[in-house]
């Protein structure tokens, strides 16, 4: 049906002649710069990729890139872009999403695809704060967050959402931010994987929650808070001097030094992206005494939804014709004359 | 094994009665399987070549508490040598299989009718949980009525003992004693329920021989009991129909096969979305069987990814459908909404249930009318088709297809529980007589350099662009969008224009359906009786013995409830009276005086169960001189109400 040999596009070629309307200096902007960038890297194709967003800042997003979009409902785009997909299952499927699209209104949907393991990719742009209604916690805000409907500091406890993630069955996980230089390679990547594939990308809400990342974005201290997962390689930051070991007695994470580079000495472990048990405490660390966790921090593919009800369509259908006729007069009949 | 026999009514009396229809009922627990036994008789009643409409009627429950009142599940059925539209108002036989049922049921019966009873569950606990505090068979309480009593309970232990059953398995054929007892009645071929018997038990060979030894326990039980008491054999003449080939189909059915047939006439694949909500789940069930057939079904987890999975798969270029009752419908409405500003195709179907909220999940209602026409936020017309029957809900499911993907737009198929689960005669219609109406993709820019997803042909209609075709990539969405690009836009003109676009497209759809027709009676006179969906078997019998009296009365079914047919209107100017009955307040009476302006008189039942014919009747001649009472004419809106009901207080 389709053609999919990678074809030759640059970044113009996926620009649309709609003006962006996100706020200047939002960091949706630069999200929007590292997508257009990577899809000529990955040699997609405008005429077969599809985004499908729901409702928010983010959701914005299909108009802006020049390929097919559906912006849809609050919450429902797993749920459009799980039709989408079964229709026409060679189609390349971008849900882009936010923490109150996706972990809230939608958190439902956001499970079920997760645990169905459709072939897409899931971009949720999280700023801990509901933009588009002007300012209100979201559930990923932290406790004590400040906003119009929380004036003493929100109470709710935020929802972590890579562990959401996990816990839904995804066997891609995955952590960025807006400005990272990183994002591409995240971005690719969870292209590359197939099924579901999570990337939770930290975006900086300048009207609302501005910085609310730079404890661990900002160039001064990123270094010493991110610890960068790649796969085959220790987890190592503060350019070497820390890593992250195992702590026996309480079975989770703890930051170890590592002196004079030997890390093996230290005790530190070697990322494995197939790991589910590393992948569930990496997410799961809490930031201030441990670094922040980003890139691919669990990748290991798993028989994809859409191949799945094909495979079973053709199971049921084996040897059966579409006889229309046949088929209405199923069952038991009888013959007037 | 004494068959007790009271009567007050001379036996012979309707011995040599001609009969030409017959109306039975089969009552008992919801774990006794009287919905099979029901839909087995059905079957062989339609073997037979009789008419027949059926009325499955069942608590919530799945397995309600043993012996309960509320846990009796009932089926009745209505068949003759005759035209049959309903599945009869009261019923000439009950079979009632414990005190619940005898008590829940009785007071249907025809005065006269006969009542067979299983004295094998008359015992003391039963009787007190169904509230009788003396033995009904023995207190003189059933004497208008032949009651035929014995206990089918043992007689069925007894021809099952060859087969070593546990005492549990052994009762549960009981129903099929039952069967064999009422096929003998009718004079009915056992073979195709033997035949059946064998195929649903193929892998337990001694439970399929057990349940034939019950079936065929149960009839020779008539031929003994024949010859000492009222039972005897009736034998009812087959209707003479259309030559053909024929089967049963439930409305459930006949939608999944008319979804299927819609969707090749318009050479598309087909996506199911849906969630299980009762009474809709059982069109699922059809259609993951017609999987040969393009369609794709996904079980979705909830009722809004059910319709949003089916709007993305419109979009992908297939023909999405989703299908709930009212709850699910409820949820639906946002989805339906996005579905109007993206203009895809798309079928819902409602399987309307009792409401508001939970309300009566497996009882009957027509009370999602306003929720389908006018139900969603903002201005989002769509069009509304209602099915009046079983077999008719094969077309219509066409007729939405058609609709949705000839006018780009979501379309909203009414059924009921009724409809859904009911059954009746259906003579297989040839698929090659139904006009095709394939759909075009666009695969072209439409605008020069341009793609332009929302430029208008003359009807209004946006054209359908698949994702994958080369150059048109594009945006839609729920936003309101630029004239011809589809863009966002949302200036005031811009909004008014689109606005406008979308009801005159949706207002457009009549130029292509039928105008309304009269189904019964003369196109002037005192009354028209007008109805919609199922209320069509009740108010067709009604109307003709109306007639038969001579009342010039009249009957016109809606099947396109919005929008109307544009002679709808002329058609109702030709009575000086027009009655609504409807299972519901009044909605559809509502719409009527909204677009034609004529004074409709609602006439409004909302007990969970379908119109009585004489119910109706009754109310038919409120509007006739000759009634007593009315001499004048005239009749108030108070006047064509049913008495309200009295509840009886424990």
């Amino acid at each position: 049906m389709n053609d999919m040999t990678p074809i030759e596009t640059t970044l113009k070629d996926w620009e649309t002649d709609q003006e962006v309307r996100w706020c200047p200096g939002c960091g949706d902007y630069a999200i929007l710069k590292a997508v257009q960038r990577t899809l000529p890297m990955l040699g997609a194709d405008p005429k077969n990729t599809v985004f499908v967003s729901g409702i928010g800042c983010s959701s914005r997003f299909p108009y802006y890139v020049e390929s097919y979009g559906f912006h849809s409902i609050h919450g429902r785009a797993p749920a459009v872009a799980t039709g989408i997909k079964l229709a026409n299952p060679q189609l390349d499927v971008w849900l882009v999403t936010g923490d109150g699209d996706g972990m809230s209104i939608g958190g439902n949907h956001t499970m079920h695809v997760l645990r169905r393991n459709l072939d897409c990719q899931i971009m949720l742009f999280n700023n801990e704060i509901y933009g588009l209604t002007k300012g209100q916690y979201s559930p990923t805000s932290r406790t004590g967050t400040p906003s119009p409907t929380s004036p003493a500091g929100s109470v709710d406890r935020p929802a972590s959402p890579c562990a959401f993630a996990l816990g839904s069955g995804a066997r891609f996980v995955a952590r960025g931010y807006d400005v990272s230089k990183d994002l591409p390679d995240v971005l690719k990547a969870a292209y590359l994987h197939k099924g579901a594939a999570f990337i939770e990308i930290f975006q900086n809400c300048i009207v609302y929650n501005k910085d609310r990342f730079d404890d661990f974005t900002d160039k001064a201290v990123a270094a010493d808070r991110q610890v960068q997962c790649h796969d085959g390689e220790p987890l190592l930051f503060a350019k070497g001097a820390k890593g992250l070991g195992l702590d026996l007695e309480t079975l989770s994470l703890k930051v170890v030094d590592v002196v004079e580079g030997d890390w093996q000495a230290a005790g530190v472990l070697v990322h494995n992206v197939r790991n589910r048990a590393l992948a569930h405490m990496l997410v799961e660390m809490p930031f201030g005494p441990f670094p922040m966790a980003l890139g691919v921090i669990y990748d290991d593919p798993a028989p994809t939804f859409e191949c799945a009800v094909i495979a079973e369509r053709e199971g049921l259908v084996a040897g059966k014709s579409a006889d229309l006729a046949g088929l209405l007069a199923r069952g038991q009949t009888w013959t007037v004359s | 094994m004494m068959a007790t026999i009271s009567s007050e009514y001379d036996a012979s009396s309707h011995d040599e009665r001609a009969v030409e229809a017959v109306v039975v009922r089969f009552a008992g627990d919801s774990g006794d399987g009287m919905q099979l036994t029901g839909g087995q008789f059905t079957l062989s009643t339609a073997l037979a070549g009789n008419d027949l409409a059926t009325f499955p009627d069942f608590p919530a429950e799945i397995r309600a508490p043993q012996g309960t009142l509320f846990g009796v599940s009932a089926f009745q059925i209505n068949f003759g040598s005759s035209e049959i539209t309903t599945a009869g108002d009261a019923p000439d036989v009950l079979v009632a299989m414990n005190p619940a049922a005898l008590k829940t049921n009785i007071h249907a019966l025809k005065p006269g009718g006969m009542v067979i009873v299983d004295t094998g569950e008359f015992g003391k606990r039963n009787l007190e949980k169904a509230k009788y505090a003396e033995n009904p068979l023995e207190d003189g309480s059933l004497a208008k009525w032949d009651v035929l009593a014995f206990d089918i309970s043992a007689l069925t232990l007894e021809a099952v003992k060859p087969f070593g059953l546990g005492n549990k398995e052994a009762l549960r054929c009981k129903n099929m004693w039952t069967l064999g007892l009422a096929l003998w009645m009718f004079d009915r071929d056992r073979q195709p329920l033997v035949d059946w018997l064998k195929a649903k038990f193929a892998k337990n060979p001694v439970l399929a021989e057990a349940n034939i030894a019950a079936l065929n326990a149960g009839h020779a039980y008539g031929e003994t009991a024949e010859l000492s008491g009222p039972l005897r054999k009736q034998h009812i003449d087959p209707v003479p129909s259309e030559p053909g080939l024929y089967r049963t189909v439930t409305g459930a059915e006949a939608i999944s096969l008319g979804l299927v047939a819609g969707c090749r006439l318009a050479g598309l694949p087909m996506f199911f979305g849906g969630y299980p909500i009762t009474p809709a789940s059982a069109i699922l069930h059809h259609l993951v069987k017609m999987k040969e057939f393009g369609v794709t079904t996904f079980q979705a987890e909830d009722e809004i990814a059910a319709i949003c999975s089916a709007i993305g798969a419109s979009y992908a270029g297939q023909l999405g459908v989703t299908s709930s009752s009212g709850p699910g419908i409820a949820l639906k409405g946002e989805a339906m909404g996005l579905a109007v500003m993206t203009e895809l195709p798309l079928v819902i179907v409602n399987s309307q249930r009792g409401g508001p909220s939970t309300g009566l999940p497996t009882k009957t209602e027509q009370s999602d009318l306003y929720q389908a026409v006018y139900g969603r936020n903002g201005d989002a017309p769509l069009p509304v088709i209602a099915a009046r029957s079983p077999a008719d809900a094969f077309e219509c499911a066409i007729e939405a297809c058609r609709i949705a993907t000839q006018y780009m737009t979501p379309v909203i198929l009414l059924t009921d529980g009724y409809i859904g689960n009911a059954s009746e005669p259906w003579k297989v219609p040839d698929p090659e007589t139904f006009a095709p109406f394939p759909v075009r993709f666009l695969e072209e820019k439409n605008g020069g350099e341009r793609v332009l997803p929302y430029k208008r042909d003359s009807r209004g209609v946006r054209p359908w662009i698949r994702p994958g075709t080369p150059g048109l990539m594009h945006r839609v969405g729920g936003i309101e969008k630029a004239v011809d690009s589809g863009n966002i836009d949302y200036a005031p003109d811009v909004h008014q224009l689109q606005t406008d676009a979308r009801k005159a497209r949706i207002d457009g759809i009549v130029e292509t359906i039928p105008p309304q027709e009269i189904c019964l009676g003369e196109a002037r006179g005192t009354l028209v009786v007008v109805g919609w969906g199922s209320t069509y078997g009740p108010i067709h019998q009604a109307v003709r013995r109306a007639r038969r009296q001579g009342l010039a009365v009249s009957h016109v079914h809606v099947r396109h409830v919005w929008p109307l047919p544009d002679n709808l209107g002329e058609v109702l100017a030709g009575f000086e009276h027009v009655l609504v009955p409807e299972m519901n307040t009044g909605q559809f009476k509502t719409v009527l005086r909204d677009r034609f302006l004529i004074d409709a008189v609602p006439l409004n039942k909302t007990s969970g169960q379908p119109f009585a014919i004489a119910e109706l009747e009754e109310v038919i001649g409120r509007f006739f001189d000759r009634i007593p009472g009315n001499e004048g004419g005239k009749v108030a809106v108070n006047e064509t109400q049913l008495p309200a009901p009295e509840i009886e207080q424990p």
